[in-house]
């Protein structure tokens, strides 16, 4: 027997495995709803008061540019599969650039929280109450987690980029660029609730 | 020993057992190795990510045992982490929790790589509809990984969050609520308990079949009470909270589900005793193990029905009619097993035979000594000697005398078997290609198997049954 058996490659089994590891990132993030939903359930008020503290602006321009970024890497893929690498290249890049962009305004944002002593553990916060305290903490605790996810993303599209540049992706063989790009929507989809829950509520 | 030391030893007694060994025991050391050549592959699909786990499986360990050894004194909450405990005590309690996280990203993605290579990687001919009842096992294993860790996960990554932010998700002074956590936390660990007896029962499954001399019993029937078991044990998780408040109407309704995730066991057991019957039964080492399983597992699952049931659960909750049950199921049960499995394979695995003389003795010192150290707890519970506590009432002391001596016999056995299987691997006579005459595929490859497992895939096209 040739061990042609050995570099035996099954793109659709690479996509199943990644779906399901999807799966157990949505239900990782589900466990914060549920806590979100309970103690928005027992604090109905403060979570709407503390609702109107957040920015919707910054909000809305962040669902924006992750909403584009899930385009961009889509069209990478488009590109790939179609043997056009610079545009691939260039489509990588641009969902990079917005994910860094998107990690700016956040940035920004938790400074604004920290200079108002919205954070857990503050003697301001402490003050305003059970209803309050949950709501930023879930705010702090589900927002960070995501950006972490944001993080893992970029760097996993990077070593995507790496990838292809040294012709481990190519036109016949994507399933990575592919998966990668999958966690990526994730990561949109998961912003796409958290936004809403904290920002449009109220 | 001291009150502070009693709680450290029960804490890491329970997360290593837990989390370290049986979790991760029978599907990785066995399902490993097995689930690849019983559906004719020569590995499973993704070998670099089997890897991954294995190293976040070291790194847990050790992330694990940090705990023990550096500033704060070993972790004293329980393996449970109830919260307050676990956010208020000053012990090492991040490492530990930190590595109970990193454990349960390794079962996901064992997990993930089991059931895609189920999914992808079976031969020409080998159909869901006549897979290895072993495999069966590990598919539905693998969902309930799935399906069930994140939760545990996200619930452990709160509580590292209340620790050092001190949010307060589970802190009644700040506005929080601790018996969510337990919620959080139970939704996990009891399917978890499924993670740990549903491949002992694919073991069983194979095993009784082969020195039966018989085709299995109701194939289709163990089939459906695996997945039974894997989609109703997500939903009784708070028979474990019966005393900690909640409503009428959830303690009834989590009390029926309880009861009924036994209906699938039950048809199991159902299944291999029918199985046995007019078999041509050879008496074998591993058929024997697979019998004291059975045993033991059946005591413990039904005293299990009587802490599923409300009344009986209120009396004796958190007393050592717990701990009985609990040890029945997993060390009787998946212990039993497990070396079920160790003697079932270890011809295949290391080419040699263990002696049975030894094996036979081990096994009968490990089942004496086991009831004698568990079955009186079922009493002590019963007379009311709580769990969890350094010291017993004078009236409770006779009962714990036998049970220490019991756990002497428990520990002579497996020594015995431990020893006998290291030998019988080492130095054993030659076993041959399918010493047990079993039907599956890895009986149709040498001892032990090439790396690779098969040089041609087989076709089972044209054989009517695998199983
Ligand atoms: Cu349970």
């Amino acid at each position: 027997m040739e061990t042609i058996t050995n570099v035996h490659r099954d793109d659709e089994a690479s996509k199943l495995g990644m779906w399901l590891f999807i799966f157990t990132e949505i239900l990782l993030f589900g466990g914060l709803f549920i806590v979100y939903s309970i103690y928005r359930f027992n604090n109905a008020v403060a979570f709407h008061l503390a609702g109107e503290e957040l920015n919707d602006t910054i909000g809305i321009i962040n669902t924006v540019i992750l909403l584009t970024s899930s385009m961009t890497v889509a069209m990478s893929l488009t590109a790939m599969q179609k043997g056009n690498i610079r545009l691939c290249l260039g489509m990588i890049a641009v969902t990079v650039l917005l994910g860094l962009v998107f990690l700016t305004n956040k940035y920004f944002e938790w400074g604004i929280k920290f200079e108002h002593g919205l954070y857990p553990g503050s003697a301001f916060l402490k003050e305003l109450g059970h209803g309050d305290i949950m709501f930023f903490g879930l705010y702090f605790m589900m927002t960070g987690l995501h950006a972490l996810h944001i993080i893992v993303g970029l760097t996993i599209l990077v070593v995507v980029a790496v990838f292809i540049r040294k012709g481990r992706i190519r036109p016949d063989k994507y399933a990575f660029l592919e998966n990668g790009g999958l966690y990526w929507h994730l990561v949109d989809l998961i912003w796409i609730f958290l936004f809403p829950l904290f920002y449009l509520i109220h | 020993m001291g009150p502070q030391t009693y709680n450290s030893f029960f804490t890491v007694h329970g997360i290593i057992m837990i989390f370290v060994i049986v979790i991760p025991g029978l599907p990785a050391v066995f399902g490993n190795f097995f689930l690849p050549i019983m559906i004719g592959a020569r590995d499973v699909i993704f070998p670099k990510l089997n890897l991954l786990s294995w190293y976040l499986y070291v790194l847990g360990i050790l992330t694990v045992l940090t705990s023990l050894f550096t500033f704060g004194g070993a972790p004293d909450t329980g393996w449970t982490f109830y919260a307050p405990y676990s956010f208020k005590t000053t012990t090492n309690m991040f490492p530990a929790v930190l590595g109970a996280f990193i454990l349960g990203f390794s079962s996901i993605l064992t997990g993930l790589n089991f059931i895609t290579t189920i999914h992808r990687m079976r031969a020409p001919g080998m159909k869901f509809s006549n897979m290895p009842l072993f495999v069966w096992s590990i598919y539905g294993t693998g969902w309930i990984q799935l399906f069930a860790t994140p939760i545990v996960g996200i619930t452990l990554m709160m509580v590292i969050a209340e620790r050092f932010l001190h949010i307060g998700f589970f802190d009644p002074a700040l506005g929080g609520d601790p018996v969510l956590y337990q919620h959080l936390f139970w939704i996990y660990s009891h399917p978890a308990v499924y993670i740990m007896i549903l491949p002992a029962m694919g073991v069983i499954s194979e095993i009784i079949p082969t020195f039966a001399r018989k085709g299995i019993f109701g194939y289709n029937a163990i089939v459906a009470s695996t997945m039974a078991i894997a989609v109703v044990g997500y939903f009784v998780w708070a028979h474990h909270m019966f005393t900690s408040g909640m409503s009428t109407t959830a303690q009834f309704t989590f009390s029926l589900l309880t009861f009924l995730v036994a209906i699938p066991s039950a048809i199991k057991v159902f299944n291999w005793v029918a199985t046995l019957y007019k078999g041509s039964i050879r008496i074998e080492v591993p058929l024997i193990w697979a019998l004291g399983f059975m045993f033991l597992f059946m005591i413990g699952g039904f005293t299990g029905l009587f802490l599923g049931s409300v009344a009986t659960d209120v009396h004796v909750h958190n007393t050592s009619f717990v701990v009985a049950h609990f040890h029945y199921i997993i060390f009787g049960g998946m212990g039993s097993a497990f070396m079920a499995a160790a003697h079932y394979w270890l011809p295949k695995m290391y080419g040699r035979m263990y002696n049975k003389f030894w094996a036979t003795v081990g096994w009968a010192t490990f089942f004496i000594g086991f009831n004698v150290l568990y079955f009186p707890m079922f009493i002590l519970g019963y007379q009311g000697m709580p769990r969890r506590y350094y010291d017993y009432l004078g009236q409770f002391h006779n009962l714990n005398v036998v049970s220490t001596i019991g756990s002497w016999i428990l520990a002579t056995g497996l020594i015995i078997t431990i020893v006998n299987l290291i030998r019988g691997a080492r130095n054993g006579p030659k076993a041959g290609m399918n010493p047990w005459e079993g039907r599956t595929l890895e009986w149709t490859v040498p001892s032990p198997p090439p790396p690779e497992n098969f040089d041609v895939i087989p076709d089972l096209t044209s054989t009517s049954t695998a199983h």
